[in-house]
């Protein structure tokens, strides 16, 4: 089983030799060493930057106008805020200009807590890429999805923001990705580039076979009638885990939406759930003031206000300049598995 | 006041029609530029100017709102519209532009009234729906990328198009355009970094129109260089300052780098001394400066070199203004943007997106 970062290479893999992917670049990103996170190993189109997020955002564009294919990375979601007016002119350009110019350009970008990153590599970023009309945002949780969806990704003539969950970059999935060795060792001995000098290295890629995963389309992990737990990313696995122990020692079943695609988002998924539970909680990590899961709220407050058996609510991060390097900041600053457990017991049980 | 218009001289021809030095600062390579094609310049710059001024009135009349032009730049600008290989593709030029650029579409072949379709916020504006302010075009038939009101982020995306040209292997290059108070935005920087890294430079034609000011502040009380390409020579990009109000000089100094960028398919500078005639924008009312005028000096030119007569650049402007009232009156009477084309041309359309296959219609349903 592939890990997260190593379906994400899987997947630019397949770009490249089958989907027109020209490009594949950042700081770091190019041989030697393929990305800090090791996504970008073997990439026959990765090439380094220079250290200039705006000036990788940009090339970017320019690459996706003159007919390229660019998928580009920011190291971390923590240093592409100078990049915001550039992103927002991806996302506006062809609205601005009359349909003249399509951009097919990806933007990946490691995000979320979890890795001990202090303030600057632990920042989320979608609430903030929701505020980017135009752009498509995902967020797999496993590596399945994360192949998928970079795949979708990819293949969208429209500029997409593939979030990658740090936290979970290592983690393995349960499903296989479409021409993956089954045997993990294997895989790593094919794909991942070897310690020290990798100058005579060379991969040895599976048959991939071609697998999206649709934009709009989130995935139900748990199914029940307790209450809906809406998440994504680093926050999801620990929802289902949170399930999966509320049913064992409560008799608690919910309906866990893995939402996936973050914009644009499942809202009937949303809804179907909520009419049937009337009872909802959206978890993630992302700071608490103008929250995207504020934004689902709202649609079910405006939507299902009077379908609901109690008040809807949302789990998510203080609201604070950043996450601080002791772990006693970070757990108390972002959703953990006791918080995320007791606020699905509580959603789950209040009396109606 | 930069200086009074050059005198005839006795041997006009000559003196008017060799390219002009640069402030003094330097020789543009000899030759002379063919009548036909001066005439032609000529008339490109009157064109634009009095789509300009015809917008500056719209501003003003209420059958427009904001007005930001080109007024001042048309010399240099018609002279590089001329001289670009229009196509699209990364076989042609690519062309990240300014506001200001107005006389270098009209050079590439852009009818008036598309202009003025713009100001009239229209929804036939073919390039921004009547969404956009005026002179932020958008072309793909000719490599024009979409102009954002943004200072200088056209910098930051050259390089990108350069890259793809240079791969693509051929002579196309990517022209680049922005004012001298833009140039301390970062992208500067980044559009000279990217453009020259050891073994991969790219052919980009670096443009910075000089006309001394960003909106109310002086170049001189921001910037310690003298001329802004003087910070290309750290990187070891040439350039050259070219008096952006006389078409000719301008015409050999774009001829130059072009040709540098197209062989060589490394970055070259230009910064044109220009006028800006109608201030900043209609922010500031938009009067009339007291600068030198490109197409006064030009004519005056002209005449001396009895290649043209009074009477014909009347009728020159009598035509332009015409075709100007024609295109007020043309887009006048079309349709303006309905309500329901607010969310028209967010996406293209997708095989992978589960709710909106097409266009955006709106929050996910």
């Amino acid at each position: 089983m592939a890990t997260l970062v190593q379906a994400v290479r899987m997947a630019l893999h397949y770009g490249e030799t089958h989907l027109g992917v020209t490009d594949v670049f950042g700081e770091d990103v190019g041989p030697p060493l393929g990305g800090i996170f090791t996504a970008t190993q073997g990439l026959k189109t990765a090439w380094n930057s220079p250290l200039d997020e705006r000036g990788i955002v940009g090339t970017a564009m320019g690459i996706a106008y003159a007919g390229g294919r660019p998928v580009c990375e920011i190291q971390f979601c923590d240093y592409g805020f100078n990049t915001i007016d550039l992103l927002k002119i991806a996302g506006n350009q062809r609205w601005a200009g009359a349909g003249n110019y399509d951009l097919p350009m990806v933007l990946m970008m490691p995000s979320g807590s979890g890795i001990r990153g202090s303030l600057y590599h632990s920042h989320s970023f979608e609430s903030w890429a929701t505020r980017l009309p135009g752009w498509k945002i995902v967020m797999p949780s496993n590596p399945f999805d994360g192949y998928g969806m970079m795949l979708s990704a990819i293949a969208d003539p429209n500029p997409v923001m593939v979030l990658l969950p740090k936290a979970l970059l290592r983690m393995r999935g349960a499903k296989l990705i479409p021409g993956e060795p089954a045997d993990q060792d294997q895989l790593r001995k094919m794909i991942d580039a070897p310690l020290g000098d990798r100058s005579k290295w060379q991969p040895r890629w599976p048959d991939l076979k071609e697998c999206f995963i649709p934009f709009g389309e989130a995935e139900l992990r748990r199914e029940g009638t307790s209450a809906t737990i809406v998440s994504y990313g680093r926050t999801l696995p620990l929802c289902v885990e949170a399930a999966d122990q509320l049913g064992s020692e409560h008799g608690l079943k919910f309906d866990v939406l893995d939402l996936r695609s973050i914009f644009p988002y499942d809202w009937k998924a949303i809804s179907a759930s909520v009419m049937k539970t009337g009872r909802v909680l959206f978890v993630n990590e992302d700071t608490e003031v103008t929250n995207f899961g504020e934004h689902l709220l709202r649609r079910v407050i405006d939507e299902h206000f009077y379908d609901l058996l109690v008040r809807p609510r949302v789990l998510m991060g203080k609201h604070v300049p950043g996450i601080g390097l002791n772990q006693v900041y970070e757990q108390n600053t972002v959703p953990q598995l006791p918080q995320i457990k007791q606020a699905m017991h509580a959603v789950a049980t209040e009396d109606a | 006041m930069r200086g009074k218009p050059p005198a005839p001289a006795d041997n006009g021809k000559a003196r008017v029609f060799q390219p002009a030095k640069a402030n003094g600062e330097r020789s543009l390579s000899v030759g002379s530029l063919a009548r036909e094609r001066c005439l032609e310049i000529h008339r490109i710059m009157v064109r634009a100017r009095l789509m300009e001024e015809r917008m500056i009135g719209m501003s003003k009349s209420g059958e427009g709102y904001f007005w930001i032009g080109g007024p001042g730049e048309e010399a240099f600008n018609a002279a590089l519209g001329l001289q670009v290989k229009k196509g699209c593709g990364p076989g042609y030029d690519y062309l990240h532009l300014h506001y200001r650029n107005s006389a270098t579409m009209v050079a590439l072949g852009m009818p008036l009234v598309d202009g003025i379709r713009q100001m009239n916020m229209k929804f036939t504006d073919p390039h921004s729906a009547g969404r956009n302010f005026p002179g932020h075009y958008a072309d793909k038939a000719w490599n024009v990328i979409p102009v954002s009101s943004v200072i200088e982020v056209q910098f930051a995306m050259a390089a990108g198009t350069a890259h793809v040209q240079k791969r693509h292997g051929g002579d196309g290059l990517t022209i680049v355009v922005g004012g001298e108070a833009g140039a301390a935005e970062g992208d500067f920087a980044s559009c000279m970094i990217w453009s020259t890294r050891p073994g991969k430079e790219l052919p980009v034609l670096i443009i910075v129109m000089n006309n001394g000011w960003g909106i109310s502040t002086t170049h001189c009380s921001q910037h310690a260089v003298k001329h802004v390409i003087e910070r290309g020579k750290p990187f070891g990009i040439p350039g050259e300052v070219v008096d952006g109000n006389d078409p000719v000089a301008s015409w050999f100094a774009i001829e130059k780098a072009m040709k540098y960028c197209r062989k060589e398919r490394k970055p070259y500078m230009l910064e044109a001394m220009v006028s800006r005639l109608y201030g900043h924008s209609s922010s500031s009312g938009a009067p009339r400066a007291d600068e030198p005028d490109c197409i006064g000096q030009f004519e005056e030119k002209l005449l001396a070199n009895g290649w043209i007569d009074q009477e014909t650049i009347d009728k020159i402007h009598a035509e332009a203004e015409a075709e100007v009232e024609a295109g007020v009156a043309e887009s006048g009477a079309e349709p303006a943007p309905k309500p329901e084309d607010i969310e028209r041309y967010t996406y293209a359309d997708s095989r992978v997106d589960k709710i909106y296959p097409g266009d955006y219609t709106g929050l996910p349903e």
